[in-house]
């Protein structure tokens, strides 16, 4: 207990937070000094202090853990040899609260975070919902509320990101056969800068909150207070996180796959991956100017978005969008092909046009970056520019429509289960969440149908549906599926089954009720409704629903921390998959393959008679 | 069962879902009643996604449990599924036909768009203010007639001249089904042809801060008898000079005076700013500890220098700093048209004084 306590509190991740303090202290103290120089008084939570000390606290962060140490060495001209395995003398846990460069701990201290962080956005959300059940104001002011919805929605994009990180670090090397990702310094990097960034998120709700909704609207957000620019400043510190390891990716897909797997015998999550990582490679910038203008702005005096001085509001969202788009198919297409990577598993079917599922990702990443004046076709943009933006946007539904139709058909006289295991019905019920999320897009596309809905429920219903058909669903499955590679052992399935259960129908009944009392009225983003609008019944039943979803991810997180312990040790292959990482020992090693492989197959061919996808290179070693 | 069969069942039992989704749309995809000329082709535009939201859905589920339940396999059997790989004709039909239908309806929208803002004969502007958190209206052709209510004639196309004074509004009255930023900086338009009489609520779409969910006014459709009618009697009301300094105060504290009301109750109730009810001459708590009482030059101060006297627990830069521009500029239209030497802030101190 004691040497538990003694690790946890000589952790990177603890010293981490402690720098990332005492770097704000020092940064807050640096302009209050240079006040005080000039004989000004710095009043308490002074602005660009808070601003300048919130800056300087990432970095803070990131001296005081470590990950910035071997790069410094460079500097110097120092050699830095990796460090492999658990460190001498420590338990193996102890690897996931320092800086470890392999990827397959940073992945599950992706996935950790994620399921922390989205613990957190979801208890904001269900602290809202209750509020909103009822006509009146309850138990919450408009202030608190406003906060609440805001941070729901930017800490739930920061989970989202740390999942997608998650699947992508751990199952990247193994898929494609490396040992580890390209660069792992920046690997780690990436990970530990999004935790400061979450906290000033958590931050800039204890100093006021905000009131802009995750978007952070100009002029609002010139005029909310001290909550926003600590709000703005995590979501341009979690940008690098987006950034780094997006090139990281890249290269190692690129470079780092083994003997045979041309592109397209490469896994079908890969081709997702890469999609999303060229999004986040070239999007990201886009929001980050938007963000440094808005802090510019209200920091400096600099004069961008307020038409008092000569800005314009609307080229804030023009450049939030162009990012803020095309990043939701970074959550969405990462978990689609997981999807498409399990349903031949289960079907013992090829998976059905293997290339236009592949190429339908990067079709959707492309027009996604053509689409993003949608979100403001109310904002008073001239027809001329509303018009081809509406014609774009109904493009997105052809290649997601190649997708579905290729999962439809790769079940088709697949032969599923009859007593489904949880993560295809994970899959399963991903597809009909996506689909609500996919058939209640075009309506949203054309103009003059948006013109009711805009700004509306039905866009939070909407939303949600793909959020949650897109990466929720599957990335669940995929915590189920991998579970036995990553833990050694097999979850609960009773469990599994309960969750499963009791989470798609209440998403089912909250997203279709919210798109329901959005047609009748309920306006985004506000703490009460007029009892007039005959929505109140919906609103309580959405707000059991979202209680039951919480309760249901609760079982879940439940089902993994009892079964790491409890659970006998689980087959090497339970499901039977061609995949190279399930062909070897669950938990994988420290280097994944001892013996190196080439790819002799297509990844997806079951049912073909004495088909394999790899084969080893040399024979493994004798006793293995 | 051969292929054939299997694709008889899912047909039919992909039309009956269709149909019997579409029809389950009518309960749990209701529209609230159609109040414009707008609101006709945008819910034809409705009911065509309707079909199509009712049909791609049972296309996949159908497809989707079907396969579940009659293809499934018992849990020993550990044969694999037929080894097909792909059908290119397959894949070429499903990216062209989706392609051309989401194309036509496309050219649907752009042509209801068209319709719906385009010129009409006979139309009547009416100017829309949003500010935090309050609309304000005002009709250039009644002789700049001033209004906290919008009240429209039936069936005459209103194009609505918008304006935000501080962060963006939204303009969103359901029964209309359109809806328009307003934006600080320019001016949008927005065209409206009201067709039912009835009482309807506009309320800001677009998050604009604190009291967003507030943010509302009353919207009334008339007869055009009824709208003459409602023009006479409130550009009858009596003129500045003739109105004691309290009956202005009330006036200037109104949606068409400055909007006080938004942020100041009259009865007592918590708002963004301190209540307005016991506040002459009462002792008030600033944020720096001190105590101060609610005189003249105390309320002075807070009006046109709100951040140098804060009153403890509510925040500073919330309320504007121009006030003393506002008033003066609006005392000089008055004075230009009246015999009258008005004094803005001395009127809303009369009005304050009678909320005890």
């Amino acid at each position: 207990m004691l040497r538990t306590l003694k690790i946890l509190l000589t952790s990177a991740l603890t010293k981490g937070l402690v720098g990332q303090f005492v770097a704000w202290a020092l940064g807050y103290g640096f302009i209050a000094g240079l006040r005080a120089l000039r004989g000004m008084p710095t009043p308490w939570l002074y602005e660009p202090a808070v601003a300048f000390g919130a800056i300087v606290s990432f970095i803070g962060f990131l001296l005081a853990a470590g990950v910035l140490t071997d790069w410094l060495k460079w500097v110097v001209g120092k050699r830095t040899p990796l460090r492999h395995g658990t460190p001498e003398g420590k338990p193996e846990w102890s690897r996931y609260v320092n800086v470890d460069y392999n990827h397959k701990v940073i992945g599950i201290q992706y996935g950790i975070s994620a399921i922390l962080v989205l613990l957190v956005g979801g208890i904001f959300a269900i602290i809202f919902r209750i509020e909103l059940a009822q006509p009146g104001m309850q138990w919450l002011t408009n202030d608190q509320f406003n906060t609440l919805f805001s941070a729901h929605g930017i800490v739930m994009i920061a989970s989202i990101l740390l999942g997608v990180g998650a699947m992508v670090n751990y199952l990247v090397p193994l898929m494609i056969g490396a040992s580890d990702m390209a660069f792992p310094r920046l690997n780690a990097f990436s990970y530990w800068v999004s935790l400061p960034a979450v906290v000033l998120i958590l931050a800039g709700m204890a100093v006021g909150g905000w009131d802009t909704g995750w978007v952070g609207y100009s002029t609002l957000s010139l005029r909310a207070p001290l909550g926003v620019v600590l709000f703005l400043l995590g979501f341009w510190i979690n940008g690098f996180s987006s950034i780094a390891s997006s090139i990281n990716m890249l290269v190692t897909a690129t470079t780092m796959r083994a003997k045979g797997m041309t592109l397209f015998r490469m896994p079908i999550v890969v081709w997702g991956a890469a999609a999303a990582s060229i999004i986040q490679l070239t999007a990201t910038q886009t929001v980050g100017v938007a963000l440094t203008m808005t802090v510019a702005e209200r920091v400096l005096g600099l004069n961008f978005f307020d038409p008092n001085g000569g800005g314009n509001p609307i080229l804030y969202q023009h450049l939030f969008w162009f990012y803020s788009h095309p990043v939701v198919y970074v959550f969405v297409l990462p978990g689609l092909s997981i999807i498409s990577e399990l349903l031949p598993v289960y079907a013992r079917k090829p998976l059905f046009g293997y290339r236009w599922v592949a190429l339908s990702s990067f079709g959707i990443a492309l027009v996604g970056f053509l689409v993003w004046a949608h979100h403001m076709f109310t904002s008073g943009m001239a027809d001329v520019l509303r018009m081809p933006f509406m014609f774009s946007t109904m493009l997105v539904a052809v290649p997601t429509g190649v997708k579905f139709f290729s999962w439809v058909a790769t079940i088709w006289e697949g032969k599923l289960p009859k007593n489904p295991p949880t993560p295809l019905l994970f899959v399963l019920g991903a597809i009909s969440v996506f689909l609500i999320g996919g058939v209640t897009g075009p309506i949203l596309g054309t103009i003059p149908t948006d013109l009711h809905l805009h700004d509306s429920y039905w866009i939070v219903g909407h939303f949600h549906a793909t959020m949650f058909g897109g990466y929720i669903f599957p990335f669940f499955a995929a915590l189920y599926y991998w579970y036995p590679k990553v833990s050694g052992h097999m979850y609960k399935e009773r469990l599994g089954k309960i969750h499963f259960w009791l989470m798609l129908p209440a998403f089912w009944v909250m997203s279709i009720g919210q798109m329901s009392v959005g047609l009748l009225g309920m306006r985004r983003r506000v703490a009460d409704y007029d009892p007039a609008l005959g929505i109140t019944t919906t609103q309580v039943l959405i707000t059991l629903a979202a209680l039951v979803i919480g309760w249901s991810v609760l079982i879940m997180v439940y089902n993994f921390i009892s079964s790491a312990r409890s659970q006998p040790v689980a087959e090497t292959n339970p499901w039977r998959s061609r995949s190279p990482e399930w062909q070897i020992p669950s938990p994988v090693p420290e280097f994944n393959y001892d013996v190196p492989f080439e790819v002799v197959g297509e990844p997806y061919d079951y049912g073909l008679a004495g088909s394999v996808y790899t084969r080893n290179l040399a024979p493994a070693p004798s006793g293995d | 069962m051969g292929r054939f069969r299997h694709f008889i069942s899912v047909v039919i039992l992909l039309i009956a879902s269709t149909v019997g989704l579409r029809f389950l749309f009518e309960y749990i995809f209701a529209l609230p009643i159609a109040a414009s000329a707008e609101a006709g082709p945008i819910d034809t535009l409705f009911n065509g996604h309707y079909w199509m939201i009712a049909f791609l859905f049972s296309l996949i589920m159908v497809f989707m449990i079907y396969s579940v339940f009659v293809f499934r396999r018992q849990d020993d059997d550990e044969t694999d599924g037929p080894h097909i790989h792909g059908n290119t004709k397959l894949e070429v039909g499903w990216t062209i036909i989706p392609l051309f239908v989401v194309l036509g309806f496309g050219v649907w929208g752009a042509v209801t768009l068209n319709e719906i803002t385009r010129p009409k004969e006979g139309e009547m502007t009416v100017n829309v203010t949003g500010k935090q958190w309050i609309w304000n209206f005002s009709y250039p052709e009644q002789d700049n007639l001033g209004s906290g209510e919008l009240v429209l004639p039936v069936g005459r196309t209103t194009v609505l001249k918008m304006n935000a004074d501080d962060v963006i509004h939204s303009f969103w009255v359901p029964e209309f089904r359109v809806k328009q930023d307003l934006v600080p900086g320019r001016e949008t338009t927005l065209r409206i042809t009201p067709t039912q009489i009835g009482s309807y609520k506009l309320r800001c779409a677009e998050i604009c801060g604190l009291n967003h969910t507030l943010m509302e006014a009353d919207v009334r459709v008339v007869s055009d008898a009824d709208f003459q009618a409602w023009v006479e009697e409130k550009s009858a009301a009596p003129a500045f000079a003739e109105m004691t300094p309290e009956q202005r105060g009330a006036f200037w504290a109104s949606a068409e005076g400055f909007g006080c009301v938004a942020c100041h109750s009259q009865d007592g109730t918590p708002g963004v700013g301190p209540t307005w009810k016991g506040l002459y001459s009462h002792e008030v708590e600033l944020a720096d500890g001190s105590t101060t009482t609610a005189d003249d030059t105390y309320i002075t101060t807070a009006i046109y220098d709100p951040n140098a006297q804060v009153v403890s627990g509510f925040n500073p830069n919330i309320m504007p700093q121009n006030y003393r521009d506002q008033f003066a500029t609006r005392e000089q239209e008055v004075e230009s048209a009246e015999a009258i030497d008005l004094d803005i802030a001395a009127d809303l101190i009369a009005f304050i004084k009678t909320l005890q």
